[in-house]
């Protein structure tokens, strides 16, 4: 039988004998980016519909952990670097060609932005709520009248943020399993997903319910169609590709992949929600938590297996 | 100027001086390496051959590490050396995942780290430590755009290869066969 033995001496820290470079800040980090991004996304859409008062969970009040999801998020991000004191070289450049660079600068403007909106929305939660100077108060008179261009570039600067935590894995063409541009759909499908089952829980009345139960089966399916598509993808490319396929076609990923994240965060949440929707009486709660489980999961397993995934040896 | 280096794979007896003279002029911590060596056995038994390679930082002319870098740490130098800035670097492990050779590290300092092809030492004409320590004298390095360097001369005269070209990243470390 023909044999090829690679026996290499490097055995650098992390580096061998599979990467080891990014842990649970990583995922975790691209978890709540997305659902920010999801949720933001929402709020902006059905206020520039003119749908504001139709659908309050969405506009006002689920928004209002945007800006702690972002501010966790960007915490984690700051405990995965590892020349912590450095951290502002982030923002003494931009380089486009790095999506690490252009996603910095995202957060750096959504994450404010999102202060605003919930702001904007203080007094769905506090009725007497008082801005107290009138600085404040002229501000907010100001964005009010606005507000529709303010959801303009909230809601695009929240597609970039959904897209760029898959697009972030898919520049690196040295792991297979990441390379492939199906990422940046996915990961804002997921995030849209976990985004709307979370306005579920914020919703106000049974008809926005049901509005984001329907919303979030379509992103399901979608996200069923592209994970599909990603396999295909695979199978049909270069070995190294296959072989990345194949962590999740009977290797080491193969069952947490399809029961965490098909399963349970996928197609169980869909079949509630079916449910749900045919009148059948489900506690709202379950179908959200496992699609933000299988959300959440999703990260976890795509960021560890694309690092067993490589080219060389 | 276009730096580059030629490892003749058939006078490698795999020693691994170069590895401890790199980790001895760069103060490599102990435990990790900048260039290691790679033994490839091929073949049907009793029909196999063995390949020896130094390999190290290709100095790729399309690096994903430097296209990567958000911070601009990652970049190149004359003669399209590419070097880390420590003082620029964040260690947020961006160019790590996107180098298909794994030839980085994250330096126990924090900032990441690899070969340089001893840009110190070239900058005084000499030779990187790596080359000029080689017992079997099997590396060549010089500027390729200068057809009368040693590495031009070796790679006009020998059949060579690089380390997965389908990468897309063009490496500048050739290895004669």
């Amino acid at each position: 039988m023909r044999e090829e033995i690679i026996t290499s001496g490097r055995l650098n820290p992390h580096i061998d004998p599979y990467l080891e470079i990014w842990h649970w800040q990583i995922p975790l980090y691209l978890f709540l980016g997305g659902l920010a991004a999801g949720i933001l996304f929402f709020a902006a859409l059905y206020t520039i519909m003119g749908k504001e008062d139709k659908y309050p969970g969405a506009v006002r009040r689920a928004p209002i952990i945007v800006p702690f999801l972002l501010v966790l998020g960007l915490f984690a991000l700051f405990l995965d670097l590892k020349h912590k004191l450095f951290f502002w070289q982030l923002y003494t450049t931009v380089r486009l060609q790095s999506p690490m660079s252009w996603g910095a600068w995202t957060l750096m403007i959504i994450t404010p932005l999102s202060l605003v909106w919930v702001a904007l929305h203080i007094r769905e939660f506090f009725p007497k709520w008082d801005w107290k100077y009138d600085i404040l108060k002229e501000i907010e008179a100001f964005l009010v009248k606005y507000k529709y261009y303010l959801a303009w570039i909230i809601i695009i600067y929240a597609v970039i943020l959904g897209i760029y935590t898959g697009i972030l894995l898919s520049a690196f063409n040295a792991r297979p399993l990441w390379n492939t541009s199906i990422l940046g759909p996915l990961f804002l499908t997921s995030g849209l997903s976990a985004g709307a089952a979370t306005i579920i829980l914020f919703a106000q009345s049974k008809k926005e319910r049901i509005l984001f139960a329907k919303i979030d089966l379509l992103l399901i399916v979608i996200e069923l169609f592209l994970i599909v598509h990603l396999f295909m993808g695979f199978l049909a490319s270069t070995s190294v590709q296959i072989d990345a396929a194949n962590l999740f076609l009977g290797g080491q990923y193969t069952a947490p992949f399809w029961i965490f994240v098909v399963i349970l965060g996928m197609a169980v949440p869909a079949i509630l929600e079916i449910m749900e929707l045919k009148h059948i009486k489900v506690p709202v709660i379950i179908p959200v938590v496992l699609v933000l489980f299988g959300s959440i999961m999703l990260r976890f397993i795509i960021v560890f297996a694309g690092q067993m995934s490589r080219w060389l040896y | 100027m276009r730096y580059a280096m030629a490892i003749d794979t058939k006078k490698c007896v795999g020693c691994a001086d170069c590895v401890v003279a790199c980790q001895t002029e760069n103060n490599v911590p102990i435990g990790y390496c900048r260039d290691w060596i790679v033994e490839v056995t091929d073949g049907t038994y009793p029909r196999l051959e063995i390949e020896l390679r130094s390999e190290r930082c290709n100095h790729c002319d399309n690096s994903p590490c430097v296209r990567c870098c958000p911070t601009g740490a990652s970049h190149y130098e004359k003669g399209g050396i590419v070097v880390v800035t420590h003082n620029k670097c964040i260690g947020c492990g961006a160019c790590i995942a996107s180098c298909p050779y794994d030839a980085r590290y994250s330096h126990p300092d924090g900032y990441v780290d690899k070969c340089t092809f001893c840009i110190h030492r070239i900058e005084k004409g000499e030779k990187p430590a790596c080359v000029a320590v080689c017992p079997t004298k099997c590396m060549y390095f010089g500027d390729m755009e200068d057809p009368n360097s040693e590495v031009s001369i070796v790679l006009k005269k020998r059949k060579h290869k690089t380390l997965i070209p389908e990468a897309g990243t063009k490496p500048q470390v050739y290895y004669l066969i």
